[in-house]
């Protein structure tokens, strides 16, 4: 099985090799496709006409067909007319007058002015066959196949979660007809279902793709879900005394085109259209799985996965997924403060700068968050360089899983040692910064976004510092303690860099604005470091990263614009 | 191509002295002005008075604030849907989904109701958008014209207050009446609220 | 009132002076307020509306029969129009050049109001040592042309203290059409004072004292109807309103300004059309005389009945105004200056020159 998470991404070797192509013909338009192609486990397999059609640019509806799925063919939504070359009884292509090949359009045997389709999904392409993805019979076929698909749909679209982003509604506008023939009474079935612990189904929307069943089965690896009954009563179903409930159920809400499956979280909180959609990491473990995140007028709804097939391929953990909740809390860090009082940026700023940058060289600490983006630990290893300071990260361990979960917890331990935060393990230096304070050579401490408390740095040596300046997003026993609290912002809130455990650089962009004084921490320590250190650096987050690549040996060549999307892989 | 050009009949010496204007216009303002000072006028003679002391009588399928109406059993229609927040041209409408903790329906089987609907009737311009999207039949333009207010806050119409101000409308009851049928059918039992 | 006579002479002319000049003054105020009243009013008729006709304030309810008449023709009206004006918030934009923008409803609105002084409006009041005129110039016509070329100004800084695009380009097709109609105007009463023979309004008005028949209006038409259009096009008003133009400038000039600022404009604009009517009342229509003509006053009475004419007189050239301006629809801008440099200036022109040649030939 693929795995995406834990394939080596190896870089794109330099020659490909040959690919044997097959001349075919989609809509009277000649088109070169390769004879094999990567199955939904990457292995080569004949080339089928729904690939072969993409390539042509036209796109063939379905449902039960997923790239990274095995193939089912049990929708027939992909219905497409096609022929192929005629052989005659000497095993020699008969030719038409004008010397092309005849072609014998597929009809059914016993009804030759019938045509009979095949389904996309599954029919391997042959040399110089012909689709037809447009032609009257295919789109017969289609609006027979989805008015079939809807004897049954209760048409609740209202109350639907799925709604905006359901496939039965795109094809039926493409492809449906405007009034149901339909006169006899629709078969109900069992309505809002608890499935497991986050999914609720509705089997009256069900198309009965079994891409969940198919999912779980062979990429979870829990086979969990079935159908039962027969005829009209077939029903999605758990076993019998099993809950749908691993760490990967709510991929089963993404996969499934209609709104059969919904998600217990998502469910009814707002329609999809109101949704802006901001290309951006998860921050949960080290994988950084990509991520779209859904935000109406500043406030996160969901998080979703977003294909990237060097890193997550398109799913994403149940538990990264719904971990945003914080974000919103109403008990923010929202002001800046400095002892107590509540002051303004530009006055805490050069307040810290100044107690910093006299402090004497060497009795500054600086405990940085592996939670940070590499270019915030960028800004702060520069400043620790300027104060002749030790620094230092926490690390955060869990148990990884075999498909995509990873035993850091840390979204950018690689970016904390690539920037020299770190050395090869997180957190030995803190028991030394304990120590220095303990015995009073570290009068100055810089924690970002962690709490130290529980790290072996307790209340009673916070109480022993000169200085202690803490961000963070949230309050905690640090902060509270803190003579400087500098309001951070979570990862949706700013823009920047995380690097995964496997190097892969990948950049996220802002969904939503930051409450009250909340600043994106890259900004702060940018005028922190310009008035520590006195040189001049960049006002936009593209600026400090291409500066950061000239500096760090590590990311040596990168730059913001080539990141792309789904991020570029280093060496570690 | 399928343009002609024609040119304008060129005017005599006499209409260019702009005097036929001005003397046509003398006629027929002189002519409203009298009538007018005689002391008709189109509304005295339609209505017998003016607007406020006089109401107005409202036409039908006058198109007037938009409020929620309840069905025949009382209960309200709207499903939540946000459609009409999305069609909506002055953005006057603000609904607050019920989310996944909220009450789900004051009737069976319908699953789901605003928890918050909020209409500025200082946004609305009446333009009848939302009820012509809306798939539940829960949205109305009615009569009310002369909506009044003290304060900014005030003019912002909350579910309550648009239910109550929207009566009531006879429908189809269709969640009803698939509840009654998936019943009627017996093969998959049906979950009572 | 004895004791008057034993002044100084200047002490009395000062005085007199004073008096005529808040008579003046008051009358002309409220004949701003009224004359807005009219134009509501005429509006409304001509085009089937009601116009203002609510407006009482609360005694007027104890009138039986009065009362009600009173208020529906609007005669309360203005007062409340007033009050509001001065209730309004005055605010002034935070973009706009303050001083010039705070100064510009002053110098379009003093102008107009100046060009009254010089108007004989009325012969005497039985004494003829005190002419019922403010000021009687031997220049006064100059004056008046004068002091008229200043209410551009005021226009002409509103549109560019308000530093928005519509005032602006009020302000500048204001410069231009006051200045083009100022050539114009000024040609054609000069065939006027070629008649008389004097620039004191008091001789012109003398000189047409015989009656109807005397009246330069009959004399001088051509120059009559320049004047005309060209007082319609100096005090801005349809089918002249380039500078406002409502459908195409929001309000032109004044779009920025609102409250008392505003009604300064407003009042000027009402003042010029005063001003201007009184002008060819005095020039064309015989001033204060009645239409059977007639010598300076000598008692009380008849000084009253001349103001009374006076007042008639310049009553229809009001109404004459305001009907025309929902009459007639606006002029394009090349049409206007089309009318005012390629028609009018020469047919002035040669009514100069007519009429020059007629007095020669004449004149022994």
């Amino acid at each position: 099985m693929s795995n995406p998470a834990t394939t080596t991404p190896a870089p794109a070797p330099a020659v490909p090799p040959p690919v044997e192509k097959i001349r075919i013909k989609v809509d009277g338009r000649e088109i070169d496709v390769p004879k094999m192609m990567p199955n939904w486990q990457g292995k080569l397999e004949p080339t089928t006409m729904l690939q072969a059609c993409h390539m042509a640019g036209q796109e063939v509806p379905h449902y039960c067909y997923h790239p990274k799925l095995p193939v089912a063919g049990n929708c027939r939504m992909c219905l497409v007319e096609f022929g192929t070359p005629m052989i005659g009884p000497d095993r020699k292509p008969v030719l038409n007058e004008d010397g092309s090949p005849k072609i014998a359009r597929s009809v059914l045997p016993y009804e030759p002015q019938t045509p009979r389709g095949a389904i996309a999904c599954a029919t391997p392409i042959s040399p110089g066959m012909e689709l037809y993805p447009n032609s009257p019979a295919t789109k017969q076929m289609r609006e027979a196949v989805l008015e079939s698909l809807l004897i049954n749909h209760p048409l609740d679209c209202p109350i639907c979660d799925q709604a905006g982003e359901c496939k039965l509604q795109e094809y039926s506008v493409q492809h449906g007809q405007s009034a149901s023939r339909f006169v006899e009474e629709k078969v109900h079935k069992p309505k809002a279902v608890d499935l497991g612990p986050r999914i609720v189904l509705d089997d009256e929307r069900c198309v009965l793709c079994t891409r969940c069943i198919r999912f779980t089965k062979d990429i979870a690896g829990d086979d969990a879900l079935g159908i039962i009954n027969r005829g009209s009563y077939n029903t999605i179903s758990a076993f019998p005394g099993r809950a749908f409930d691993n760490n990967y159920t709510l991929n089963t809400v993404d996969l499934c085109p209609v709104g059969a499956l919904t998600s217990k979280d998502f469910r009814f909180k707002m329609r999809v259209w109101f949704l802006k959609e901001t290309k951006s990491l998860c921050t949960s473990c080290g994988t950084g799985c990509n991520i779209t995140i859904g935000s109406r007028e500043g406030v996160i709804h969901r998080y979703e996965p977003r294909e990237n097939n060097a890193v997550n391929g398109p799913w994403m953990c149940d538990a990264g997924r719904l971990n945003y909740k914080w974000v919103g809390r109403k008990d923010r860090l929202t002001e800046v403060q400095s002892r107590g009082q509540r002051t303004t940026w530009a006055t805490a700023i050069k307040e810290i700068s100044e107690r910093l940058a006299s402090a004497t060289p060497g009795s500054t600490a600086i405990i940085a968050s592996a939670r940070q983006t590499t270019e915030e630990l960028y800004l702060l290893k520069r400043l620790a360089t300027r104060l002749g300071a030790v620094t230092d990260s926490v690390p955060r361990a869990g148990n990884a899983d075999r498909l995509l979960v990873c035993d850091d917890r840390n979204p950018n331990s690689q970016g904390a040692r690539l920037t020299g935060i770190t050395f090869t393990e997180l957190g030995i230096q803190l028991a030394w910064i304990a120590d220095g304070i303990r015995n009073g050579s570290i009068r100055h401490l810089v924690v970002f976004g962690e709490d130290v408390t529980q790290q072996g740095i307790g209340a009673d040596l916070l109480g022993k510092l000169e200085t202690l300046i803490a961000s963070d997003i949230l309050p905690n026993a640090t902060t509270a303690r803190a003579a400087f609290v500098l309001p951070g912002c979570a990862a949706a809130e700013k823009r920047g860099t995380f690097i995964n455990v496997k190097g892969r650089v990948q950049r996220f962009e802002k969904a939503a604005e930051a409450p009250g004084d909340a600043r994106p921490e890259w900004e702060v320590l940018h005028e922190l470091v310009e008035k520590v250190t006195g040189s001049t650096g960049f006002t936009t987050i593209e600026g400090l990263f291409n500066q950061m690549a000239k500096d760090v040996p590590a990311l040596a060549g990168l730059e913001w614009g080539k990141l792309g999307d789904t991020g570029v892989t280093v060496a570690i | 191509m399928s343009t002609k050009v024609v040119d304008r009949t060129p005017l005599t010496f006499y209409e260019r002295s702009y005097l036929p204007a001005i003397l046509s216009g003398l006629k027929v303002t002189a002519r409203h002005f009298l009538r007018s000072a005689k002391g008709h006028n189109t509304a005295t003679d339609l209505s017998q008075g003016y607007y406020p002391e006089v109401p107005w009588t409202v036409a039908e399928g006058y198109r007037g604030a938009p409020y929620l109406v309840r069905d025949q059993e009382g209960h309200t229609k709207c499903v939540s849907c946000q459609l009409c927040e999305f069609i909506c041209p002055p953005k006057a409408i603000k609904i607050t989904p019920p989310g996944p903790e909220g009450i789900p329906s004051d009737r069976a089987n319908a699953e789901k109701m605003p928890r918050e609907f909020e209409i500025n009737m200082l946004r609305c311009i009446f333009c009848g958008m939302c009820q012509e999207v809306c798939p539940e039949e829960a949205i109305f333009l009615q009569k009310d014209y002369s909506l009044t207010g003290t304060s900014r806050e005030e003019m912002i119409y909350n579910k309550e207050k648009l239910l109550s101000l929207g009566g009531t409308h006879a429908g189809i009851q269709k969640w009803k009446h698939k509840l009654e049928s998936a019943q009627h059918q017996e093969v998959f039992p049906v979950k009572t609220h | 009132m004895d004791f008057i006579r034993y002044l100084d002479p200047t002490v009395q002319f000062m005085l007199f002076s004073a008096v005529k000049i808040v008579l003046v003054f008051a009358v002309a105020m409220t004949g701003v307020a009224y004359a807005v009243l009219v134009e509501r009013k005429v509006s409304a008729w001509i085009q089937d509306r009601v116009g203002p006709n609510r407006a009482a304030p609360f005694f007027v309810h104890y009138l039986p029969v009065v009362g009600p008449f009173l208020t529906k023709l609007g005669i309360f009206q203005p007062m409340a129009d007033g009050l509001k004006f001065i209730l309004k918030e005055d605010f002034t934009p935070s973009y706009v050049r303050k001083i010039y923008f705070w100064i510009a409803p002053a110098i379009s609105c003093v102008p107009a109001l100046m060009t009254l002084a010089v108007i004989p409006f009325g012969s005497t009041l039985g004494n003829a040592n005190n002419p019922m005129v403010i000021a009687d110039l031997n220049v006064g016509i100059l004056y008046t042309f004068g002091i008229v070329s200043l209410g551009v100004y005021g226009i002409v800084l509103a549109g560019y203290a308000s530093n928005s695009k519509y005032p602006f380009l009020g302000g500048i097709r204001s410069s231009a059409q006051m200045i083009s109609y100022e050539i114009a105007m000024g040609m054609s009463v000069v065939s006027v004072f070629l008649v008389v023979g004097d620039l004191n309004l008091s001789k012109v008005v003398a000189y047409q004292s015989g009656g109807i028949h005397e009246w330069l209006i009959f004399k001088q038409p051509l120059a009559f109807f320049i004047f005309l259009v060209s007082a319609f096009a100096e005090t801005n008003r349809l089918p002249f309103d380039l500078p406002e133009s409502e459908t195409e400038l929001v309000g032109g000039y004044h779009t920025e300004y609102s409250s008392m600022k505003f009604a300064l404009f407003f009042l000027g604009e009402y003042a010029a059309m005063i001003g201007a009517s009184a002008m060819m009342v005095t020039l064309f229509l015989g001033g204060w005389t009645p239409i059977w003509g007639g010598a300076p006053a000598s008692s009380l009475l008849v000084g009253l009945s001349h103001i009374v004419w006076f007042l008639a007189k310049l009553g229809f050239f009001m109404v004459l105004f305001i009907w025309v301006r929902w009459m007639l629809p606006r002029f394009r801008y090349d049409q206007l200056m089309n009318l005012g440099w390629r028609r009018f200036i020469p047919l002035a022109l040669v009514n100069i020159i007519i009429t020059a040649g007629l007095i020669a030939l004449t004149h022994k």
